[in-house]
């Protein structure tokens, strides 16, 4: 996995066999750029790309695109998340190259959530193909220059392929074969759903690794902290495919409300430390909803900073 | 069997439909929507009380065997009198039947239920939508279970991460089509169809709206 096959920073750094960070930025639910460009101000000397998620949980944001061309023009490294959920092949591939046109070299293919979670849970979703396809689809876009009609791409998209994987969804046991077929569908780097059972998170990436799959693709490890032990409730009993185990919880309200913020950073640093070594982790993806400006301290903490310089 | 799952307009958007509509024929269907308990006897005869307690004049009501068959027009001919007394006919059937009606008669058709899917029933008063009409039946693949209708997202390369112990994420009471696929396919001994890559669809296999001549 040491050759690069695009302009990627993020490609860079993994291929370099360093850990990578990453981190996320929610778009605002108005226009306002000040709003993403703050956000990314925070964490910009301390990841290496910045994911922009695209209308997470269903609600009606500011695209990720656009919020995307804004990092690119602040001179930082955007990762281009994309669901399936609201556009079809035709607008997919149109907005893969619009982004390419603003050289933006990372996309994260994924479904999306339901629309019943979101601000239009009357709204008619789309899946005209799903994340599986997406990822054939942008690497049939970058390495052959091929449309999905079978056109020819002038300047075709220079991107780093990504996915998600939910290592803790039910049944486990797919979990594996699953990113096994994003692995063949063409993913070239993973960020996983937040870990909480780290126990877990091994065994599956003990099945990774015994079928060799981390020697195919990077593994970034999601992490979120809490913020609250209230959030730390409602991540175990309200939030679909997240595992976390009663101690966590138990640990969070242990602790007096106002201390609380500083055991989540806590719990998120133990976290990425126990999972530093680990065969199979290529770096780390810090999912600090609306809390950005912790994730320099939660970088620091874990050892994680200085973040490497890449030659372009 | 094929069924026409429907339910019952609100009363407020029915009056708003009938407005200025006052004397009405009303019209069931013995076939679906009797199973239903939306478009029956029963229901028939409870919206023609409900109608004239609002002081609209009921002309005449029945129940269809079939509201859906063409051989409807012929009964229909039977009720011509009380049906040309009436200024529109609220229709409680599917809209197949709401359709089929009105290509037999010249009278305006109101639709008293909505049409919510095509499905079948699976238990005691239990319809489930199994079959979407997509075209390109990938059953084969799938253990006879339909993705593209039972998941919500219709994903065919497998299940997103929203499963919930069996369960859909969006709605407790429906199962996760790939979780009932994996068990399936693990009894079966086909695991390995779980692996291939399906492609995207071809949703011009048959463009909506279908239409089909036999090639004689």
């Amino acid at each position: 996995m040491s050759e690069t096959k695009t302009p990627s920073k993020l490609e860079k750094i993994l291929s370099s066999g360093q850990l990578a960070v990453t981190s996320e930025c929610g778009p605002p639910r108005g226009s306002d750029p000040e709003v993403i460009r703050k956000k990314a101000q925070m964490i910009k000397d301390h990841v290496d790309a910045i994911n922009i998620t695209d209308n997470q949980t269903s609600v009606t944001r500011l695209c990720s695109l656009a919020a995307c061309i804004h990092l690119k023009l602040m001179g930082l490294e955007p990762v281009l998340q994309m669901v399936v959920r609201d556009r079809n092949r035709i607008a997919l591939q149109s907005d893969i190259l619009g982004a390419a046109s603003f050289d933006i070299h990372n996309i994260l293919c994924l479904s999306g959530d339901h629309q019943k979670f979101g601000d239009n849970p009357q709204g008619q979703n789309v899946f005209d193909i799903d994340s599986m396809q997406l990822i054939q689809t942008v690497r049939l876009m970058r390495d052959e220059g091929k449309f999905l009609g079978g056109d020819d791409i002038a300047r075709p998209p220079k991107m780093f392929v990504g996915a998600a994987a939910n290592p803790f969804a039910d049944p486990f046991e797919i979990r594996v074969p699953r990113l096994a077929k994003k692995v063949a569908a063409g993913a070239e780097f993973i960020q996983t759903q937040c870990i909480y059972n780290v126990d877990r998170f091994k065994e599956w990436l003990k099945g990774v690794v015994d079928r060799g799959l981390h020697e195919k693709v990077y593994i970034l490890a999601g992490v979120t902290p809490f913020k609250s032990a209230g959030m730390a409730k409602y991540m175990k009993n309200r939030v679909p495919g997240m595992d976390v185990p009663d101690e966590l919880v138990k640990r969070m309200s242990g602790v007096p409300k106002e201390k609380q913020p500083e055991e989540g950073l806590s719990i998120c640093v133990e976290t990425i430390e126990q999972l530093k070594e680990v065969e199979g982790v290529s770096g780390f993806h810090i999912m600090a909803i609306e809390w950005e400006e912790k994730v320099p301290e939660i970088v620091e903490r874990s050892g994680l900073y200085p973040r490497p310089s890449v030659g372009e | 069997m094929i069924r026409s799952i429907t339910q019952k307009k609100s009363d407020e958007e029915i009056d708003h439909l009938l407005e200025g509509l006052d004397r009405i024929f009303i019209i069931g269907c013995g076939t679906c929507a009797t199973l239903t308990h939306t478009g029956g006897l029963a229901e028939v005869e409870a919206m023609g009380e409900n109608l004239s307690g609002k002081g609209k004049l009921v002309t005449g009501e029945m129940v269809l065997p079939v509201a859906c068959d063409n051989m409807a027009a012929d009964i229909l001919r039977e009720w011509s009198e009380k049906m040309n007394q009436a200024d529109a006919l609220l229709i409680m059937s599917c809209a197949f039947g709401v359709q089929s009606i009105a290509q037999q008669t010249s009278k305006m058709v109101v639709p008293a239920l909505d049409t919510l899917f095509i499905g079948k029933q699976t238990g005691a008063g239990q319809f489930d939508e199994i079959c979407t009409q997509c075209g390109t039946c990938i059953l084969g693949e799938t253990g006879g279970i339909c993705p593209v209708t039972s998941c919500h997202k219709g994903l065919v390369n497998g299940p997103c991460g929203g499963t919930n112990n069996g369960k859909c994420e969006i709605d407790n009471n429906k199962d996760c089509a790939w979780t009932l696929i994996y068990n399936r396919l693990k009894d079966l001994g086909r695991l390995d169809s779980m692996r291939k890559l399906q492609a995207p669809r071809n949703h011009q296999r048959e463009p909506s709206p279908g239409k089909y001549i036999l090639p004689f």
